[in-house]
C-alpha cells in the first residue's frame, strides 16, 4: 500500500505565527516555506511500535512506590490514518502535569505541589487495530505567563509517529466542557471550531471501570491517505 | 468527523518526557547516538546552536533526525528499495541544552534517489520542534563538503542566497559539522519547507 500525503489536510494546524500566543512572535519563520517534493526520505520514517516501551510505561499510577494523588483515569482510543485506517504498531508518547498542575521539569516553578508518586510520562504502542490505551490522573490546570490571569485548560501532550516522517504529529489532548478554552490562545490557534473539537477527547461511560476510574476516549487521524482510494 | 488531527507546540515541559537523557526518572526511548556497532559509513558529529528572532539561543527546542544509511539506504524503504543489513535506524532525538546547543553522532548518509531517480546530494531530514512552535518545522541537512549539492534536486528548488541555510559546515575538527538553526532571523533565517 502507497500512502500520499495531501497538503490541503495540513490546513488545520495552527499558523506559525500566532501572537496571542507571545512565544510564537520570535520563534517562527518569517520567510515563507519552501514548497518541494516528496522524496523517499520524506515518505518513509522512524518505525517503533513494541521495542521502545518497557511494560508498565502505559501506566503512570505505577510508576511508584505509591500512588499519586488525583482522579484516575483511562485515555483510549485509536490512531488512524485520513481514511480512518487504523495504524498498528506505532508509538504513542505522552506527558503532562499532574492532578495539581504541576510538571516535574526544572523551569516549571508554579507553586503547586509536586507528587513523589507521579512523574507525568508514558508510553504505549498501538494494537493491530490501531488501539492504544493508557492509565494516568487527570492533569490540574496551571497558570503560565503569556498575559494577565493566563491559565492553560488541563490537557495531555501527546507525540505520535505514523506511517513516515510526513506523519509525525505533537499535539494536545483537551478534556470535555473545559471553561478555560475560550481564554486560551494554544488551543484557539487552531482556526476551525471543527478541527479544534478533534482535539477534545470524549466521556466513554462504557468503558469507565465501576469503583475505579472514569474513562475518556481519544482518537488521533494523522496524515496520509491511500494513493489508489477506493470507489464510494 | 474528519480531517487530521490538529498540531499543538510541544510546549516548554517535554524534557522529562521525550529527552529525559538521565535528568529525570524516565527511560529514554531515542538518543542522540545514532552509531551501531556494525553500521558501516564515516562517523560524524552534526553540532550546532538554535537562535530565536532576537538571536537569543533557545533552550527549549527538540530536534529529530532521519536518514538513510552509509550507503543510501533507509531502515522503513519504500516498496523494491533494498533493506539495510545493519542495525542502523536512522532516527535520532536531542533536546537544546541551556547554551541552545545540540548534537548527533551518526554516520553520513549515503546519496539516495529522488523522484524522479536522480540522485539526491546525500542529507539528513530534520523535524523542529519548541515552545512558541505551534507546528513542527521540516529542513534538511547538507554537507559542505559533497559535490553533489549543485545537482540536488531539492536544493534546487531553495533561492540561491539561501542555501547555505541547509548546509552543515565541516569543522577543523575531523568529522564534525556545524548546523546551526535560526527559527526566525534575517539572511540567516534557516529555510524551512513546506512538505
Amino acid at each position: 500500500m502507497t500512502l500520499v500525503y495531501p497538503k490541503e489536510s495540513m490546513i488545520v494546524h495552527p499558523a506559525h505565527l500566532s501572537p496571542e500566543y507571545r512565544s510564537t512572535v520570535k520563534r517562527s519563520p518569517k520567510k515563507p516555506l519552501i514548497i518541494v517534493k516528496h522524496t523517499m526520505s520524506e515518505l518513509t520514517g522512524p518505525v517503533y511500535g513494541n521495542e521502545a516501551v518497557n511494560a508498565g510505561d502505559e501506566d503512570l499510577t505505577k510508576q511508584h512506590k505509591g500512588e499519586p494523588i488525583g482522579e484516575r483515569i483511562i485515555v483510549h482510543g485509536r490512531v488512524l490514518d485520513e481514511d480512518m485506517r487504523p495504524v498498528p504498531n506505532t508509538l504513542v508518547e505522552l506527558w503532562q502535569a499532574n492532578a495539581c498542575g504541576r510538571y516535574i521539569h526544572v523551569v516549571d516553578q508554579h507553586p503547586a505541589p509536586l507528587d513523589p508518586n507521579f512523574t507525568g510520562a508514558g508510553r504505549a504502542t498501538t494494537d493491530k487495530d490501531g488501539y492504544y490505551r493508557f492509565v494516568t490522573i487527570k492533569p490540574g490546570a496551571y497558570p503560565w505567563g503569556n498575559h494577565p490571569n493566563a491559565w492553560r485548560p488541563a490537557h495531555i501532550h501527546f507525540s505520535l509517529f505514523g506511517h513516515s516522517f510526513l506523519s509525525r504529529l505533537v499535539t494536545q489532548m483537551y478534556f470535555p466542557g473545559d471553561p478555560l478554552f475560550p481564554y486560551d490562545p494554544i488551543f484557539n490557534a487552531v482556526k476551525d471550531a471543527n478541527a479544534r473539537a478533534r482535539m477534545i477527547c470524549s466521556f466513554d461511560l462504557e468503558h469507565t471501570i465501576p469503583d475505579w476510574a472514569l474513562c475518556y476516549k481519544f482518537d488521533f487521524v494523522l496524515r496520509g491517505r491511500n494513493a489508489t482510494p477506493m470507489e464510494h | 468527523m474528519s480531517g487530521i488531527t490538529p498540531s499543538q507546540t510541544v510546549g516548554p515541559y517535554f524534557a522529562y518526557g521525550l529527552t529525559p537523557t538521565k535528568r529525570y526518572d524516565w527511560s529514554d526511548a531515542f538518543s542522540n547516538n545514532l552509531i551501531t556497532p556494525d553500521a558501516v559509513g564515516e562517523k560524524i558529529r552534526v553540532e550546532g546552536i538554535v537562535r530565536d528572532g532576537d538571536g537569543a539561543v533557545i533552550p527549549d527546542a527538540m530536534i529529530e533526525i532521519w536518514q538513510a544509511d552509509g550507503q543510501g539506504r533507509y531502515i522503513t524503504p519504500v516498496a523494491g528499495e533494498a533493506k539495510p543489513n545493519t542495525a542502523f535506524r536512522g532516527f535520532g532525538r536531542c533536546g537544546t541544552d541551556q547554551d541552545g546547543y545540540y548534537s548527533f553522532d551518526t554516520v553520513k548518509p549515503g546519496a539516495v534517489a529522488g523522484p524522479d531517480g536522480k540522485m539526491q546530494a546525500p542529507h539528513i531530514v530534520v523535524c523542529y520542534f519548541s515552545r512558541g512552535l505551534l507546528t513542527h518545522l521540516f529542513t534538511r541537512i547538507y554537507f559542505s563538503d559533497e559535490a553533489s549539492n549543485a545537482t540536488d534536486p531539492t536544493l534546487a528548488q531553495v533561492p540561491e542566497e539561501r542555501r547555505f541555510t541547509l548546509i552543515a559546515k565541516k569543522d577543523n575538527r575531523p568529522g564534525v559539522y556545524t548546523f546551526n538553526i535560526r527559527p526566525q532571523g534575517d539572511d540567516d533565517e534557516t529555510v524551512f519547507f513546506d512538505i
